[in-house]
């Protein structure tokens, strides 16, 4: 019997807890068990990506204890944080218990599309989407774990979905973490260019990978006033034939 | 902008009033040049490999770089150049200057350099009475313009041909019409009268070749072959990261450079310079100086966090792909170098007092990393320097404000208490509730206001725990727990007051 601890993540936690249901019957749906460690809060990656180490660490030591008291693999629905988790090794002096307990769990710890498709070898989870969608692929899930076909494959194997290419996929939506609040001049311009994309592909809905992303693009897509909206992986694959 | 160090790189400042013509134009011409480049590299099978190679060549240069530069002095004296060891850019101004006064020098042709943005050379050649003239087509119009370059290989990138059309008809007092062709005819033919007055040359290199004292210049428009063979005294400005240790190393990065730069397999012109003419009807000039130029980088090479910014061969990709720079433009990044390597190298070569700003100028996309071909680390150099922003390091103090500082600090319990996070999810909702409109907070008040001046923002919804307990019985659990417990209490206090009533009623 496969086992799963989830990792919830602060953003989906506050912002999209359909992402989390989903979540939870899709990998149930597949057999998983799955445990919830309830003394898990943020993975730290603000501070990370802010500069403050000192600051991320006690963030990582609580992480690593929360989920460190199962042998089961993690599995979070954003590809940050687990690129975060992947960065927690060199957070702590090698050969130290943390850094082990690091290297140990940053080896099980996968976001949702890797975990399907490489540790289940699941693509088909059994969604029905009868609708046109378009695909933004988000830079961590990307080039920070390297997952450039997952979700494609999966969102392939939802019934009735039209996938459209969406012109520059791969560049980034302005995000970014921080950077939106540091630079929300630059941010603003690189959301606009990705929505503006979004709305020329003619789909009604964007799928995408990661919460950050989402918030931002979904605020994009409400701003230029849109009737697109903006879906969660997870969310297309939950759904079972009406709009998600 | 034009040659002077920057006191203060704003960034944010700039970026809320970038003319909307720079990202326009930007955009146009960096998306021909990866457009290209992407086909180039779609030819080669052995393109990582080759990447790879280059990788691990320019970092076994740095880590012996001592030993190359004496190898590249030594072969250069060798070859009858002779070499100028510059700590710093006013060093390296000098050494030019000294070499310039010496040999009364009066007109300057130059060809394409970043050493020499770097230092401000410029400026200090006309401070002492000379006539300097860039000589490359995109640096011939930003010196017109008055300007620093933009971009790395494309100086002028920013402006569009009607903008250089107006340029110099004002600057050049000729009729210029808005066509890429006549504008380069009548740049040439400026030029073509200063390559044969000239009595000095000025050039950088793209690269120096230790085992033969070989200078290699890469080049397109034939300007650089003039500037470094038609004057008698030819100087070129080298940065001590320049050096490769011999031709086996070059060939690799010579295939990587132009296809990523500008998508040709190679550059029009790939000029090799190993000393100056030996007799009279050889090309070239009499003489030829090198100036090797540290100015901080022999600092960043004792930094391991930050050493590999070094192995970049400046091909100008990262800042074609790279999505911020496409939207603002290169004059954003405050000195000569812009785009993803000028945010790593600038806080590196200025410090953080002056460039704090620009280690957070990304989105930390990975698209500069992704096609890097010497694969420069970008995003654990971005975090390494911010890191030197926010907590400092062996090099550096923090130069973050106390404010950001305290606010990382206070982000700790925040985020990491599990009862002080979890009182914030449920605090949170109520406390924005009255900002709410439907389903979209659609402004809020500042530090927050960053968010909103953008996209509206999504109220909390911090259910999940609530629903995970319920479906699994948790809460029942703990309920039925708290309830056993509290029939407890009652019933051990109900025990004890009849045994008390009890013994009272004994006595």
């Amino acid at each position: 019997m496969t086992q799963a601890q989830l990792f919830i993540t602060c953003l989906a936690e506050n912002f999209l807890p359909a992402v989390l249901e989903g979540m939870v019957a899709i990998l149930e749906r597949l057999g998983v068990t799955l445990t919830f460690p309830p003394e898990q809060t943020c993975c730290g990656q603000p501070l990370y990506n802010s500069g403050f180490e000192a600051q991320t660490r006690p963030l990582a030591r609580r992480w690593l204890e929360a989920f460190g008291r199962s042998d089961a693999p993690v599995v979070s629905p954003s590809g940050s944080c687990v690129d975060m988790v992947r960065h927690y090794p060199k957070l702590f002096p090698p050969g130290s218990p943390e850094h082990e307990l690091a290297v140990d769990l940053a080896a099980r710890t996968f976001e949702f599309s890797e975990f399907l498709v490489h540790r289940l070898g699941v693509v088909d989870v059994g969604g029905c989407f009868p609708h046109k969608v378009t695909y933004h692929a988000s830079c961590h899930l990307l080039r920070g774990l390297g997952l450039r076909t997952e979700a494609k494959q999966l969102l392939g194997a939802v019934r009735g979905l039209e996938l459209i290419p969406l012109h520059e996929e791969e560049t980034c939506c302005g995000f970014g973490g921080i950077f939106s609040v540091v630079y929300p001049e630059v941010s603003e311009k690189m959301m606009a260019a990705k929505v503006q994309n979004i709305i020329a592909s003619g789909a009604e809905y964007v799928v995408i990978g990661e919460a950050g992303c989402l918030m931002n693009i979904a605020g994009g897509l409400q701003r230029a006033g849109s009737s697109i909206r903006a879906l969660h992986l997870i969310e297309v694959l939950a759904a079972q034939g009406g709009a998600a | 902008m034009s040659g002077e160090v920057p006191t203060t790189i704003d960034f944010r400042g700039y970026t809320q009033q970038v003319p909307p013509t720079i990202p326009a134009a930007v955009q146009q011409a960096t998306g021909r040049f990866f457009g290209t480049r992407s086909a180039r590299v779609a030819e080669m099978p052995q393109w990582e490999e080759l990447r790879q190679a280059a990788h691990e060549l320019r970092l076994h240069t740095l880590l012996h770089l001592d030993a190359y530069l004496e190898q590249a002095a030594r072969q250069l004296e060798a070859a009858g150049v002779q070499v100028h060891w510059a700590a710093d850019a006013a060093e390296a101004r000098a050494a030019v200057l000294q070499i310039a006064r010496e040999h009364g020098v009066q007109r300057i042709v130059k060809v394409k350099s970043m050493a020499t943005e770097e230092i401000g050379l410029n400026h200090a050649l006309e401070a002492a009475g000379m006539q300097v003239l860039e000589t490359d087509l995109g640096e011939f119009i930003i010196q017109l313009a008055g300007t620093g370059p933009s971009h790395i290989i494309v100086p002028a990138v920013h402006l569009k041909k009607e903008e250089i059309a107006a340029l110099f008809t004002e600057k050049l007092g000729v009729e210029a019409p808005p066509d890429p062709v006549a504008l380069t005819a009548i740049a040439r033919r400026t030029l073509r009268a200063a390559f044969l007055a000239a009595d000095m040359g000025i050039s950088g290199a793209n690269f120096l070749v230790a085992e033969t004292g070989t200078l290699v210049t890469v080049t397109n428009e034939g300007n650089g072959r003039m500037c470094t063979t038609l004057p008698d005294l030819h100087v070129a400005v080298v940065a001590i990261d320049k050096v490769v240790p011999d031709w086996e190393t070059l060939t690799v990065l010579l295939k990587l450079l132009a296809r990523s730069a500008t998508g040709q397999k190679l550059s029009t012109y790939t000029s090799f310079i190993t000393g100056p003419r030996r007799a009279e009807g050889e090309n070239g000039p009499r003489e030829l100086h090198v100036v090797l130029l540290d100015n901080g980088r022999s600092r960043i090479l004792r930094d391991p966090g930050g050493r590999e910014t070094l192995k970049c061969i400046r091909c100008g990709c990262c800042l074609n792909v790279c999505p911020v720079y496409k939207n603002v433009g290169g004059f954003a990044y405050g000195w000569f170098i812009s785009g993803p390597i000028g945010a790593i190298l600038t806080p590196q070569l200025l410090g953080g007092e002056v460039a704090r700003a620009l280690p957070y100028a990304s989105s930390l996309c990975g698209a500069c990393e992704e096609v890097c071909p010497v694969k420069v680390p970008f995003l654990s150099i971005f975090r390494h320097l911010r890191r030197r922003v926010a907590e400092g390091d062996a090099l550096e103090p923090p130069s973050a404000p106390v404010v950001t500082r305290l606010a990382a600090r206070a982000a700790v319990p925040a985020l990491g208490w599990p009862w002080l996070y979890r009182l914030g999810t449920q605090l949170l909702p109520l406390v924005l509730a009255p900002f709410r409109r439907g389903e979209w907070i659609p402004s809020l008040p500042p530090p927050l206001s960053r968010w909103t001046q953008t996209r509206p923002f999504m109220p909390f919804r911090a259910r999940f725990r609530g629903w995970w307990a319920r479906r699994t019985g948790q809460r029942d659990s703990r309920r039925t727990l708290l309830a056993v417990a509290l029939v407890a209490l009652a019933a051990g206090f109900l025990y004890r007051f009849i045994q008390t009533d009890r013994r009272a009623n004994h006595e």
